[in-house]
């Protein structure tokens, strides 16, 4: 077995990790980790295909590995996003904030 | 030996991933993500990927740890459910059916490398995944330039009514100490210089736009946390401005790619070398500015300070 195949295989677990986070997390932190870890798996098998991919004097396919990048770009838009609305929503449970009161009672 | 080394490595990613995914309390699962991202950058440095190692440990570690630990703060411990069993046995089908499909890659494996090494000249560029970001998949780019700009949208639309066009809430509640604004001092000069070098090398070598805006939103970090300089109003023109230079300049030089070379983010031919360049440096700004500001969080100062 080649390193390559290695890594190949560690994606695919990590991938499984990942989902046992999004499945068993109590909260959404938890669940954004296990996001996170998933995505990172499958960036892993997309880095071993690269690596398989290597010819013309490059030493892994340029194309897959331009596409992880932009992968890891737009997961941490996602999760970005994700955990304001986490922080926004806790704030709306924990009460409105003093400045905030008079535009909720007149409602 | 070296198959030693990935072997071990693998076990550690295994190990992190667990580790994550299993702490208990949600500061050890993000301080084990943010090792995890650290080894997952140390793998993609094995798979002959150091653009990506790069990004990863830059955006997937570090300034996504910024912005977990600050949520982590903010957010309340979940109570930890026991093992689900049900859950694990699904995870276990999951990786097991990737494996399996690892295990039946073709062979030889199928490869878009003889394309690339083709076209590449014609670019004048000498790293390859900067030609496939920045030429042959550049509309992928320009839209997740997009995806950058609408993330941050959605974080500023969580601000409440009267705070909004206001400043981001600073980094900690108390002055900075004199050690941390030393650091900021010293450092950031040096910071700044590592990314703009990442930028000017990423045309022929590892690096690039968003290495480089990673590093410099680092380094706005830095500053805010050592109390150097204040978060800036989200309403001011000139802020607006920096945020739009990259999609903006990119949307322009593909319109005039229809003028120049007859296709929608086309380059003049000619000229693709100092027009490449160019929409790097505009995006790399935007892409900086965005990072940091998302880092930030939504708008919170009242208006009159």
């Amino acid at each position: 077995m080649t390193g390559v195949t290695l890594f190949g295989l560690a994606g695919a677990i990590l991938a499984g990790c990942g989902v046992y986070g999004l499945l068993s997390a109590g909260g959404g932190l938890g669940r954004i980790l296990g996001f996170n870890v998933l995505g990172g798996g499958v960036f892993l098998i997309f880095g071993a295909v690269a690596r398989r991919g290597a010819a013309a004097g490059f030493h892994a396919d340029p194309v897959p590995q331009a596409l992880v990048i932009t992968g890891i770009v737009v997961a941490f838009c996602a999760t970005a996003l994700a955990l304001a609305l986490l922080v926004r929503l806790r704030e709306v449970e924990a009460g409105p904030a003093p400045d905030d009161g008079k535009r909720e009672t007149e409602r | 030996m070296s198959l030693l080394f990935d072997a071990a490595l693998c076990l550690l990613l295994v190990a992190g991933a667990l580790g994550v995914v299993t702490a208990r309390g949600a500061r050890r699962a993000v301080l084990a993500f943010i090792g995890y991202g650290l080894l997952l950058g140390l793998a993609w440095v094995r798979l002959d990927g150091l653009d990506v190692a790069l990004t990863e440990i830059a955006i997937g570690s570090g300034i996504s740890g910024v912005v977990l630990l600050r949520a982590v703060r903010a957010v309340p411990e979940a109570p930890r459910p026991g093992t689900r069993p049900l859950a694990a046995l699904l995870s276990v089908g999951v990786a097991a059916a990737l494996s399996v499909m690892v295990l039946a890659l073709p062979e030889p494996a199928p490869t878009r490398a003889h394309d690339v090494a083709a076209a590449l000249p014609a670019t004048d560029l000498g790293n390859p995944v900067t030609g496939v970001l920045l030429v042959f998949r550049a509309l992928d780019t320009l839209l997740e330039k997009v995806v950058l700009l609408l993330a941050l949208v959605g974080v500023w639309a969580l601000s409440r009514d009267p705070s909004w066009s206001g400043r981001p809430a600073p980094l900690s509640s108390e002055p900075a100490s004199a050690p941390s604004a030393f650091l900021a001092r010293v450092l950031a000069p040096v910071g700044l210089l590592v990314g703009l070098y990442l930028l000017w090398v990423g045309a022929d070598a590892p690096g690039g736009a968003f290495q480089s805006g990673a590093v410099l939103a680092a380094m706005g970090l830095l500053l805010l946390m050592g109390g150097q300089i204040r978060p800036p109003r989200t309403s001011s023109p000139r802020l607006r401005l920096l945020l739009l230079a990259g999609p903006l300049g990119f949307l322009a030089v593909g319109f005039s790619g229809w003028a120049t070379a007859g296709v929608f983010l086309g380059y003049p031919p000619g000229w693709e070398k100092p027009v490449i360049i160019a929409v790097e440096v505009a995006i790399t700004i935007s892409i900086a500015v965005t990072l940091c500001l998302i880092v930030l969080g939504p708008p919170s100062a009242e208006e009159g300070t």
